[in-house]
Formats: structure tokens, sequence, C-alpha cells
């Protein structure tokens, strides 16, 4: 029983990063920026809140307030990534740049960038930003006594401030895209801009808005990723990114389909990083390495559900095309 | 009392970078009248609606509203003063629904949440006091594009403009849809809402228009009120030179059967059923036979499988004897078929492309332009700059301009112009005039009749009754999929074909 909950817990706590980065790329792509930075934008993130974290440790803070040190991180790590991702938005809105080519510039800048900086705060061959421990939420942090029971383990195991904010981000997302003037607005911009223009919207403040949401989600990404590994920051999402990307096709640019995919691909990647305490599992007796099978597992599971699924894509129809007012 | 003018445009003169697309032109716009806008492909016409609509800025001129000057920097300031457009390519968000594109940019909120109920009602009672019929839920790319531009309407009334343009709003639609947006607009007229319609359609323009101004080369020509003047007047105004309005053609002689296609059956990628059903008939050397109908009865998917745009099912066709089936285009195209299609855009041209390689597009394999695999780019321009002349297609660099940056008038005659040169055997032209000034369509119209005369079989569809009447030798009306009836343009009459267009009668 115990097991079913640490996989459940598990699951979850490898979902939020992908269903947080995911998110984001459906703001970006909504507005129609293909926001290929993903992986670079959670990398900025996670380094700016590993650190922000560091800090709190070496204070004091964040041992006497860790749920209030952990908010804070996670706020460093959306505006990280939105700071960050100014970088994309500037490039394919004002210089209408080409959007892939400057989401792989980004995406090849900020691992250097941040093995750089880890070298240079904490020293050579230092690789890994350690996160401190207090900043799970226990049973201690509501005030009742730790068990080893089936909901213990389901709830408390795994259990970060990342979680619930994620969840009420998904209902923002929610009703942002579907029930507000800010969501038919933005949504109008991915599809048909000269449409959007001609009604008198301001397509490239539109663009902007969802690319910088995208780099504030993709950064809290970035942080959610590195604390559901938990072996510390060391300048890599693992390609999460990339991972977030195929969520985000998987569940058709739209909120609760991407949080069905999300949590789809979280559980292959539980099976592959447990493959070997997970009983019910075929053991492949024989082969020599049979956890790395294992672990190719979520990558082929996206490459099979993307050829599948990606006939039938809604994506937004003008994405990756810059805007110019001068075309009709 | 000075004339009650509700939109004034004084001496306005707008730049491109190599032309002057609007060249101190004037237009003044009477309360509650509809003023037609007449000019050819490229006189103007578009940029100066444009202007007054705030996508583009006058270099020189000034706009009054209501006899006071006004300045409008975009659409946002057009929408305050009440003016509302219709644009020739509709301007909506296909996956959105009906209610959403109208809404979209003024939209009501309350606590920051969208409020629908209260828009679908002032939606519903435009709709009906204007007889404009759309379902708000509908999804806009499952409607017809005849309720798309109900929907465009819609939008300008939403947002209670006064002042309606209608930029070439009858290009898109069939017969039957022209008569009832004829039919709104003079229910606006009535409403005292003032109309400015760009067309290049004369019959239009009798039926509907209070005045008319005419534009040639970005000037301006004259304002005529239509009650004092004719259809050959105004065509002379817009082309400076008289047009002939009737096809000249001799007799036909036709000869042996070039095309013959036998039980062609070709699926529907719309629907479940066939698009063509068992469709037999035969095109010969020296006739010019039409293939009428209602837009989407089986006409592009007919053509699709006579030219192998589409994989056929069922049947045979049949080219100079020899059977072209299952041969690719490239094979058909060697066979002596040339293509004129439906969609110019999405067949006819690599739109990025120079003009001079979408010339040679379908023969830059020909030892002629390439050696070893490498283009022979002198003489694709040597070639290209022959045809430009031979056809007389306008363009702003000639060989190298860019084709989108071409008028569509010049566009076609430059698919004319390749199509042609190949000389063919068969030559299938497929809505060969749609979206065409008169200018352009007296002359393709007798291009296609030369070619005829010079023994080549031509292939023709058309959803203009107008042209139906008047260029074929024989006629095929298509009605679902299949060949309902055969006539002689001479031996019948427009209400007679439109009756088996429409299904209610059938030949057997």
């Amino acid at each position: 029983m115990n097991i079913l909950a640490n996989i459940i817990s598990l699951t979850i706590v490898f979902a939020v990063p992908l269903m947080l980065v995911a998110l984001g790329g459906m703001y970006s792509e909504h507005s129609g920026v293909i926001n290929l930075a993903l992986e670079g934008i959670m990398v900025i993130g996670a380094l700016c809140a590993c650190f922000t974290l560091q800090g709190f440790d070496r204070s004091g803070f964040g041992p006497a307030h860790p749920q209030l040190a952990m908010l804070c991180a996670i706020l460093v790590a959306g505006l990280s990534g939105m700071v960050f991702s100014l970088l994309l938005a500037f490039a394919a809105i004002n210089l209408k740049a080409d959007q892939t080519i400057g989401g792989t510039a980004l995406n090849t800048f900020a691992p250097a960038f941040a093995v750089v900086v880890t070298w240079a705060v904490q020293g050579q061959g230092l690789t890994t930003i350690q996160i401190p421990n207090w900043i799970r939420i226990t049973q201690a942090t509501f005030g009742m006594e730790a068990g080893n029971g089936f909901l213990d383990s389901l709830i408390f195991k795994y259990f970060y401030l990342t979680t619930p904010i994620a969840v009420l981000l998904f209902f923002v997302a929610w009703i942002l895209m579907y029930r507000t003037r800010f969501g038919l607005r933005l949504r109008a911009c991915g599809e048909h801009p000269q449409a959007a223009d001609s009604v008198g919207i301001n397509v490239y403040k539109m663009r902007y808005a969802g690319v910088l949401i995208s780099g504030f989600l993709g950064g809290i990404g970035g942080l959610a990723y590195t604390i559901a590994v938990g072996s510390g920051f060391n300048s890599s999402v693992g390609g999460y990114g990339f991972l977030a990307l195929a969520v985000m096709i998987f569940g058709n640019w739209k909120p609760v389909q991407i949080m069905g995919a999300s949590i789809f691909f979280a559980l292959f990647k539980v099976i592959a990083a447990y493959n070997s305490s997970i009983p019910f599992l075929p053991k492949l007796e024989g082969l020599k390495d049979k956890s790395s099978l294992y672990q190719m597992l979520p990558y082929v599971v996206t490459m099979i559900v993307l050829i599948f699924t990606s006939k039938h894509s809604q994506a937004p129809k003008a994405e990756g095309i810059p805007y110019d007012k001068g075309t009709r | 009392m000075a004339q009650d003018y509700v939109i004034e445009m004084l001496h306005i003169t707008k730049e491109f970078p190599g032309i002057k697309a609007n060249d101190d032109i004037t237009l003044q716009l009477k309360r509650g009248e509809i003023h037609a806008l007449l000019g050819e492909n490229g006189a103007g016409k578009s940029t100066l609606m444009s202007v007054l609509f705030g996508l583009y800025q006058a270099e020189q001129g000034t706009i009054k509203k209501d006899g006071k000057e006004v300045q409008i920097k975009d659409p946002n300031d057009a929408n305050r003063l009440g003016i509302g457009m219709v644009h020739q390519h509709f301007k909506l968000v296909e996956c959105f629904s009906v209610l959403d594109n109208i809404i979209l940019g003024v939209e009501d909120t309350k606590n920051g949440f969208l409020q629908y109920a209260s828009a679908r009602k002032k939606v519903m009672d435009l709709s009906e006091r204007y007889g404009l019929k759309v379902d708000p839920d509908a999804i806009v790319s499952d409607i017809s594009v005849g309720m798309q531009q109900r929907v465009e309407i819609l939008k300008m009334l939403y947002r209670d403009n006064e002042v309606l343009i209608f930029d070439e709003p009858t290009a898109v639609l069939t017969p039957q849809e022209i008569d009832e947006l004829m039919e709104i607009m003079r229910g606006f007229r009535k409403e005292g809402k003032s109309i400015l319609f760009i067309t290049h359609k004369l019959a239009e323009i009798m039926a509907v228009a209070d005045r008319c101004s005419v534009l040639r080369k970005g000037k301006y020509i004259g304002t005529v009120d239509i009650a004092n003047t004719t259809k050959e007047e105004l065509s002379r105004m817009m082309v400076g030179r008289d047009v002939q309005l009737e096809v000249q053609k001799k007799e036909s002689k036709p000869g042996e059967t070039i095309l013959a296609v036998r039980d062609l059956t070709v699926p529907s990628r719309t629907h479940n059923n066939n698009a063509v059903k068992n469709v037999s008939f035969d095109v010969r050397a020296g006739e010019i036979v039409c293939i009428a109908g209602i837009e989407g009865n089986g006409q592009t998917e007919l053509i699709y499988g006579i030219t192998g745009l589409e994989k056929i099912t069922g049947g045979t066709v049949t080219l100079n004897g020899k059977d072209i089936t299952h041969a690719s285009i490239r094979e058909r195209s060697k066979a002596g078929m040339s293509h004129i299609p439906e969609d110019r855009h999405k067949h006819g041209l690599v739109l990025d492309y120079p003009l001079e390689a979408n010339m040679v597009l379908q023969r830059y394999w020909d030892p002629k332009f390439q050696n070893k695999g490498i283009i022979k780019y002198g003489e694709v321009r040597k070639y290209a700059n022959r045809l430009i002349e031979q056809f007389d297609v306008r363009s702003g660099q000639g060989p190298i301009t860019i084709a989108r940056s071409m008028s569509g008038g010049n566009q076609q005659k430059a698919i004319i112009a390749r199509e042609i040169d190949k000389d063919p055997q068969l030559l299938v032209a497929v809505q060969p005039t749609r979206g065409l000034d008169v200018g352009a369509i007296e002359y393709i119209h007798s291009q296609l009749v030369a070619q005829r005369d010079a023994g080549k079989a031509v292939l023709l569809v058309s959803l203009e009754l107008d042209e139906v009447m008047k260029l074929p030798d024989r006629i095929l009306v298509m009605y679902e999929g299949e060949i309902v009836g055969e006539f002689n343009p001479k031996e019948t009459t427009v209400e007679e074909l439109g009756l088996y267009m429409a299904g209610a009668k059938k030949q057997s």
C-alpha cells in the first residue's frame, strides 16, 4: 500500500513542473509566439530560486519561517524566468526574429550561464547547489504528529508549497483563457493577429503578455523540477522544458488537457526513476542495464504519443509568425 | 445650404515605396447613400479605404466627419467615429464562435468575467432587424462564406457604426447571396446608414448604388449619379478606353476528342460521400466547355481529379488517347494539359518567389533552363521577359518582382501566360476571372477564345452566370457531384440553368 502512496505522491510532485511549464508554453503560443526557450527559462528560474533558498538557509530566516521563505523563492523563480523571457519577447516581437532560433539560443545560453554563476559563487568544482530540507511541508507544519500510514505517505512524503500554488495557477489559467477578456484577446492574437488588430487590439502588447507569463510559469517550473528531483540543482533541468512542450501539444493547448497530460507523463517518469523499487514491473532479468531501458520510457512515450496526436492538433494558427502591421 | 456629407476625404495622397497608390483623391459621402467606389485592381480603392479606416496614414490631405476635421490613426479611432469595414479577406478568428468574433475588442465584462447574455441579445436583435441570419454559437470555420460575411456585417452593427465600408463584398458570394446582400444594403440605407461599396462589377453598381466615384491608377477620375449613367460610360471611366463587355467569337468548329472523362468518381475531403459521382463527358479540340453550378457541387473535386491534385477512386481520364488516370501531375503537364487553378495563391504561384521563377515552375527541369541540375538563370530571365512582354504582365520590378506583391489581375495574367505558352492540347481554366476587373476579364476571355480558335480544347469552370452564358460553346451543369444537364448557350436562358443548378430539374 505504501508503495502505491509513494507512486501517487511522486507522480504529483513530478507532474507539477510539467504542468506549470506546459501552461506557460500555452500562454505564449496562444499569443502567437513559440516559446522554445522554456528549458532555458526553467534553468534560470531554478538557479535564482536555489541561491535564494541557500541565502535564507544561511541567514537563519529559512529555518525560522520555512514556507514564507519558500514563497519568496517561488516569486524569485517566476520573476527571474520572466526577465529572461524578455529576451525572447524582444527578439521575437520587436526584432521579428525567427522564434525557433531565438529560443534555441536562449536554451544554449542558460545552462552555460548557470554553470559559470554556480562556480563563481560556490567555488570551482562545486557544481551542485544544495536545497535545504526545511522547505518540505510536513505534519509539523500543521502541528500534527508524524506518522507512517497510507495517508502520511500519500500527502506528506513529497509535499512542497509549489504543489498548491500549481493547483491555484491551473485554475487561474483555466478561467483566464476562457472566461475573461484577456484570454479572448490573447487567443485571437495567436490565431489571427490581423483580425485582432482590425478591432483595435494591440497585438504586440498581447504577445509580450503571453511570453512574460510563460516566463513566470517556466521559472517556477524550474524550481519545482529541482525540488522534485531532490538532489540539488546542477545547471540542468533534464530536458523537462522540451517534455513540457510535448505535454502542451498532447494537451492540445488547453489547460484541463494539459493537466491530464502532465500527470500521464509524470507517471512514466516515476516508473522510469524508481523502476527497481516498484514490485509489479517486469524485472527484465538477463538484461545488463535495465534501468536505462526504463529511463528511456518517458521520452519514448512522448514520441509515440506525438505521432498519434499531432495530426489532430489544434495549434494556434499564427504561432511562430512574427506580426507585421504592414502585411495584410 | 451646404451638402450634408457624413464623410469627406479631401486631396488624399498616400505613397508606398515606388508607387503613388493615392494621388490627390477626393471622395465625399452623403448621409444615407450607397456610394460605389469603382476602379481596376491596383487603382487604389483599398488603399483609400484603409486610410479612412486608420490602417494607413495618408501623407497629405484631410478627412472630415460631419464637416469637422478628424485624425484617424488606428481602427479604434475609426470605430469611435462610427466607421466600420468589412474587409475583402475576412478578419475572423476561425476557431472562435460567431459571438466571440463579434464581441472581440468591445467585450463587456463584470468583475473581469466576460458577459455573454447581453451581447447575445443585442446580436440576435440586430440579426432579426436587418435579416442577417447567423447562429451565434457556430464556430466560424464551420459556416459558409456567406454567413461569415454576415458575421462581419454584424461586427460593424454591434459597434453602432453608421458609415459602413464594404471592400469587394460580392467577390466570394454566390448569385443568390449577392441578391441577399443587395437587399441588406438597401435596408441599411433606409435606416439612414451611409455605405461605401468597393467593387469592380458594373451590374452591382447599377443595381444598388446612388452615386459612383471612379479611380484609375491612383487618380480620381470623377463622380457620377447612377441614374444618369450607363455601364459603358462607367467602364470607360474605369479603364480609360472603350471596353468590349461582350465576348467576340466566331462559330466553333469542334475537332476530335481531346479529353475523355468516363465514370469519374472522386472522394470528398469534407464529408464521407463522393464529391464527384460517375461523371462522364468529352471536350473536343476547338471548343470551350463550361462546367456550371453553384459552388460546392463537386466542380472543384472534378478538376482535382482531372488535373491530378486528388487521387480518384473510380473511372478513367484520357487525354489525346493516352490514359492519364493515374499519371503524376508532371506527366499530365507533359502530355499537354495546362491548368489555371481556382486558387491562384495555393496552386498557381509560389507567392514568395520572384515572377521569373514562377514562370518556369513546370519547366525548370527542361534542358533549356538547366544544365546538370544547375538552373540557367540567364535563360529563365530571358524567357520570363518574353512572357511579360507578350502577355502584358505588369509588376513593380519586372521578372524579379515577388509574386505576392503583384495585383490579383497581374498574378492571374502571369499564370495564364505560363500555361498558354506551354502550347497545351487541353487548357483547364477554373474561375479564371474570379475577383478581376472588366479590363482583365476582357483580356482573359479573349485569350481563352484565341486558344479555342487555335484548335485547343478548353475546359472552363465558372460560377458567374454572366460568364457561363457568354464564353462557352457547351454548358454542363453540375449538381451534387453529377452532371444534370447539357446545354447550348444560344438556346438556353439563365432561368433555365438556374433550375438545374438548384437541383429542381434534371435531364435524364
